[in-house]
């Protein structure tokens, strides 16, 4: 009797054997759909908005960076047409100020870096000047993460080192609102 | 030496596969959790910009796209070929910024709400004008962390 019910329970069973089957159905359809090209760019934070005219305040020259892009995708650094694969070598060379040259940054973090292009500038020219502004940075915070961790300046650094060589460098790029000569498309 | 014998006789030389569903299982879970489903298609042609100093995106569900850049060849007709702001699935305006904003934001936990970041997929040929508009939108919105989408350059020493 025992044994013949148990052998009726086994028949009763659902037999799993194609679960595996399912399963793999639904693998397939997430392997599939999944995408994992993940996005990569340049992170920014603008500043906040305010209905205020920001107040004028007079900086000092030497510690101002100007870059300007005209709607012909042309830079003028500091008032001197300038190629853009000098401009990564100029920002570093003005934010650390080597020779203490009176027409450089005080300090690196008195420098302040201002960005300026026109609504006819084209974006690829834009972001390649962004990328260098922010290439010189990271330059610069790289070789300062040597000299004083003797790491580089990735994840090996805690926060508060990172936090340390942004407070000595901090990156201060203002964009001032662009000017309107040049074509749009 | 005969004991042993008789034990290996004994059991069965299959592989028991019993356990395969559950293999299968821990993998599907995997690539579930990673998955993010394409959402939209793109209307409009984008080939964001070559960049060196690139960060990654942390958590996808926390980004919002904002595709900017001409029409498609089979949506000209309608839009013209001036460059156009493609929200979500549709063509858009700056106006419709906030909008947009705010209904990605319901689908974010509260405390994850600053970290909400902003993806520009811009086309490289656009001009700044409708570039600074989205960017004066956000301001206003008061949307701040953005990144500017681009590349690795594949030919770059």
């Amino acid at each position: 009797m025992l044994k013949k019910g148990s052998k009726k329970r086994m028949k009763n069973e659902v037999n799993a054997g194609s679960m595996a089957d399912i399963a793999f159905l639904l693998l397939i359809f997430f392997l599939v759909t999944t995408t994992i090209a993940e996005d990569k760019g340049i992170r920014i934070l603008l500043p906040p908005w305010s209905d205020e005219k920001p107040d004028v305040t007079q900086l000092n020259k030497r510690n101002v960076f100007s870059v300007l892009v005209n709607a012909q995708n042309q830079l003028l650094v500091r008032g001197e047409p300038t190629d853009i694969r000098e401009l990564r070598e100029r920002a570093k060379e003005f934010i650390i100020n080597p020779q203490h040259r009176e027409d450089l940054a005080e300090s690196p973090d008195g420098a302040i870096i201002s960005l300026k292009n026109d609504r006819g500038t084209s974006y690829e020219t834009y972001i390649e000047v962004y990328n260098e502004l922010k290439g010189a940075y990271n330059e610069l915070w790289e070789d300062l993460a040597q000299r004083k961790f003797g790491k580089p300046y990735n994840d090996e650094l805690t926060r508060a080192q990172k936090k340390a060589i942004q407070e000595e460098i901090p990156l201060v790029l203002s964009e001032a609102e662009p000017t309107a000569f040049g074509e749009e498309n | 030496m005969a004991m042993f014998k008789k034990k290996r006789g004994a059991t069965s030389p299959e592989v028991s596969t019993a356990s395969l569903p559950d293999i299968i299982f821990m993998l599907l879970f995997f690539f579930m959790m990673v998955t993010v489903m394409r959402d939209a298609s793109l209307k409009v042609d984008v080939h964001t910009p070559y960049a060196t100093e690139l960060t990654k995106l942390e958590e996808k569900s926390l980004v919002n796209y904002i595709y900017v850049g001409r029409p498609m060849a089979e949506y000209q007709s309608i839009y013209g070929t001036k460059p156009r702001i493609q929200l979500g699935d549709k063509f858009s305006e700056v106006d419709d910024i906030p909008l947009f904003l705010e209904k990605h934001k319901l689908k974010v936990p509260e405390n994850k709400h600053p970290r909400i970041t902003s993806s520009l997929r811009v086309d490289g040929k656009v001009t700044m004008g409708i570039v600074q508009d989205i960017k004066t939108e956000l301001r206003r919105y008061g949307q701040l962390v953005i990144n500017y989408s681009a590349k690795k350059d594949p030919n770059a020493k």
